[in-house]
C-alpha cells in the first residue's frame, strides 16, 4: 500500500470562473431550448484549467492499490493479471475510434472479431449459443434469469417462480432472482461443503424454475453431485444456470455444459484477464443451450463493452488451445499451497481437496480476540490487499483467498510469511493487530458511521 | 420465560404477547449493527418465516419469526439506534407479536440448552 494519502476533492480545486479551454464560437444559429427541459440554474460544477485536473487525478491515482501493485487474493474475484498484450490489442486505433452507432458495414472486422470471442468462449464452456452484451457479472446473471423465465413462459408454464440458491452461493445470485421476479429457496450444504442433495429433494416440485450453482463452489470445492444434481433438476422441469464466477479452475479442464448446465454467465473481468473493479468496466457474456438462444432478452442495444471483449480475446488467444489449460492446475496448486502452509494457524473449517479458492474461518487460536477483521486490516500494513471476509456466510470469520495463477512461488511465499507473522503478532501483541492499520494512508476506518450516516455529496448540505 | 430459535431469535413470553428479538450470541456474530429492517403494526408473521432484517458491518441476516401471530408494535428506537441491539439484545426486543399458537413454543429451546448449544 501507499503510506501517503492524497485526499483533496477537485470541487475543492475550483475557482469561480477558471476554465481549461475556450470553445470556438457556435457557427450555427441561435437555438433556443424548451423552457421545459432547460435548467434555470447552472449546475455546480468545479472550474479548473487543464494543469490541476491532470494533477488531481494523477494524484488521486496514487491511491489505488491494483494487482500491478501487489498480491491480491481476493477471493472469488479472481484477480489474476492483466497481460499489458490485451491493452495493445484494444488499444488498436481501429477499434478505439469505433462508434456504437456505426454503420453496421464499416465494422465488419470488429463484428468478426466479437464472433470469433463467441465461438472461443462456446467451446471453453460447451454451450451452443453465447450473447456478450450483459456489461457486468450481475448484469449476466439477470439476462440469463430472463432466458430461463421466457423459456417457461413460451410453454405456457407460468407457476415456475421459485429459484433454488445453495447456502454457500454468491449474494448475487439471490440478487439477480429476486430482481427477474423470482423467489429464492435456500438449499443446504452438507459438512463437506457441497450441497445436500436430500434437502435438494424436498425442495424440487412444477415450481422450480431453475437452480443456480456455482462449481467449484465458493468454498472451492468441486461439486461432486453435480450429474446427479443437475438430473434432479431437469426431472421436475428446472434448468441449471452456471454462475461463471468460479470459472477459472475449469478453462480447457471441464465444461459447465458437459455437466448439464443450461444457462451460464462468465465473467471476463475474472477469468479472462480484463481490467476489473474499478477499473473495469466489466463484461459478462451469457452463455446458452442452443435451443434457448432464441429466448436471448434485449438488454443492450449495443455489443457490450467491446474494447473488454478485445481483451479477452487477446488472452484466450495468446495463451492458445496448449497454455489455457494449465491455468486451473497453477492457480489450484496456489491456492493450495498457502491452506497447506497456514492450516496450523488458521481454522480450516472444510478439509476437502481445493479445486479453486479456499476459506480459513479465522484464526486458530480465538482466545487472544484478535478477528478476521484486524488480521484484513494488518495485511495492508505489509503491503498487500486483503482477502475476501466474511463470505461465504456460512462461518462467522470467513476470509477467503484466491491468489491466481499469477502469482509466482516467492510471491506467495512472502505473503504466506507474513500471514504467520500477523498470527504470532495476535499472540504476542493483540493490541498491535487490533488496532491496525499502522502504515496506510488512512488508519481503522469507522465502518458503523459510514455505514449509518454516508456522506455522498459535496458539499454535504448544498 | 423466554424460548429460543435454532436461527437464533428469541421470543420472550408475557400472556399472549411475546417480545421477538435476536440473542445475544447473535449479536456478537453479527458484529456492530447499522440498519434492522422491520415489519408494520398488524402485520401478520410466521413461525420460521422471514420477518425483516439486521444489517451489520460484516453482513445482512434475514430475521426468522420463532412464533405465528400478529405485530403490535415495533421497537421504534431501533429506527435511529440499531447499536442498542448490541448494547442489549434481550432488553431491546425488535417486534411484540400477539402469539396465534402458543404451542409452537413447545419446539424452541430453553435459555440453558440455547447456550449450551452457543458458547
Amino acid at each position: 500500500m501507499n503510506n501517503k494519502l492524497y485526499d483533496r476533492l477537485i470541487f475543492e480545486l475550483s475557482s469561480p470562473g477558471r476554465v481549461g479551454y475556450h470553445l470556438p464560437k457556435n457557427q450555427f444559429p441561435h437555438h433556443e431550448l424548451r423552457k421545459d427541459v432547460s435548467r434555470t440554474k447552472a449546475p455546480a460544477l468545479p472550474e479548473c484549467d487543464e494543469m490541476t485536473v491532470v494533477r488531481h487525478y494523477t494524484n488521486h491515482s496514487g491511491n489505488n492499490f491494483g494487482v500491478d501493485n501487489g498480491l491480491y487474493p481476493l477471493g472469488s474475484c479472481t484477480m489474476k493479471y492483466n497481460p499489458k498484450i490485451n491493452e495493445e490489442a484494444a488499444n488498436h486505433p481501429a477499434f478505439v475510434n469505433l462508434h456504437p452507432l456505426q454503420p453496421a458495414s464499416t465494422v465488419a472486422g470488429a463484428q468478426a472479431l466479437a464472433d470469433e470471442l463467441k465461438k472461443m468462449l462456446c467451446e471453453i464452456t460447451g454451450m451452443g449459443a453465447v450473447t456478450l452484451k450483459p456489461c457486468a457479472g450481475a448484469h449476466g446473471e439477470l439476462t440469463g434469469l430472463m432466458i430461463i423465465r421466457g423459456y417457461h413462459e413460451s410453454r405456457g408454464d407460468f407457476k415456475r417462480t421459485k429459484v433454488l440458491v445453495p447456502d454457500s452461493a454468491h449474494g448475487t445470485n439471490p440478487a439477480s432472482a429476486a430482481v427477474c421476479g423470482l423467489d429464492v429457496v435456500e438449499v443446504k450444504s452438507k459438512e463437506d461443503g457441497t450441497v445436500d442433495v436430500d434437502d435438494l429433494a424436498t425442495k424440487l416440485d412444477d415450481t422450480v424454475a431453475a437452480m443456480m450453482m456455482t462449481n467449484p463452489n465458493t468454498l472451492g470445492i468441486f461439486e461432486h453431485n453435480i450429474t446427479k444434481i443437475v438430473e434432479m433438476v431437469h426431472k421436475c422441469g428446472g434448468l441449471m444456470y452456471y454462475d461463471g464466477a468460479n470459472l477459472n479452475p475449469l478453462l480447457g479442464v471441464c465444461r459447465p455444459g458437459d455437466m448439464g448446465f443450461d444457462v451460464i454467465h462468465l465473467n471476463l473481468h475474472k477469468t479472462f484477464s480484463t481490467p476489473h473493479g474499478g477499473g473495469g468496466p466489466g463484461s459478462g457474456p451469457v452463455g446458452c443451450r442452443k435451443e434457448l438462444e432464441s429466448f436471448f432478452p434485449t438488454v443492450n442495444p449495443y455489443q457490450g463493452n467491446f474494447l473488454v471483449e478485445m481483451r479477452a480475446w487477446a488472452y484466450i488467444l495468446s495463451l492458445g488451445y496448449e497454455y489455457i489449460k494449465k491455468v486451473g492446475p497453477t492457480a489450484t496448486l496456489n491456492a493450495s499451497y498457502i491452506k497447506a502452509k497456514l492450516q496450523d494457524v488458521y481454522e480450516l473449517p472444510i478439509k476437502g481437496l481445493s479445486k479453486h479458492e479456499f476459506v480459513f474461518n479465522g484464526l486458530t487460536d480465538k482466545s487472544t480476540g484478535v478477528t478476521t477483521m484486524d488480521v484484513a486490516k494488518r495485511l495492508l500494513d505489509y503491503g498487500y490487499h486483503a482477502p475476501t471476509i466474511y463470505f461465504p456466510l456460512l462461518f462467522h470469520e470467513s476470509m477467503m483467498i484466491e491468489p491466481t495463477e499469477s502469482e509466482s512461488l516467492e510471491s506467495i511465499d512472502g505473503f504466506v510469511a507474513v500471514l504467520r507473522k500477523i498470527a504470532e503478532e495476535a499472540k504476542t501483541d493483540p493490541e498491535l493487530v487490533k488496532t491496525a492499520p499502522h502504515n496506510a494512508p488512512i488508519s481503522r476506518v469507522d465502518d458503523v458511521l459510514a455505514a449509518k450516516n454516508p456522506v455522498l455529496t459535496y458539499p454535504e448540505n448544498p | 420465560m423466554t424460548y429460543f430459535s435454532e436461527s437464533h431469535e428469541y421470543v420472550r413470553v408475557e400472556g399472549e404477547f411475546g417480545y421477538v428479538g435476536i440473542s445475544d450470541y447473535a449479536q456478537k456474530q453479527l458484529g456492530n449493527i447499522v440498519y434492522v429492517d422491520m415489519p408494520d403494526v398488524d402485520d401478520d408473521v410466521e413461525v420460521g418465516e422471514v420477518f425483516g432484517a439486521v444489517e451489520s458491518v460484516k453482513a445482512a441476516s434475514d430475521l426468522l419469526s420463532p412464533v405465528s401471530g400478529t405485530v403490535v408494535e415495533v421497537n421504534e428506537s431501533l429506527e435511529d439506534s440499531p447499536e442498542l441491539i448490541n448494547q442489549d439484545a434481550n432488553e431491546n426486543w425488535i417486534i411484540k407479536v400477539k402469539l396465534s399458537d402458543p404451542s409452537e413454543l413447545e419446539s424452541l429451546m430453553d435459555e440453558d440448552t440455547y447456550n449450551s448449544k452457543n458458547q
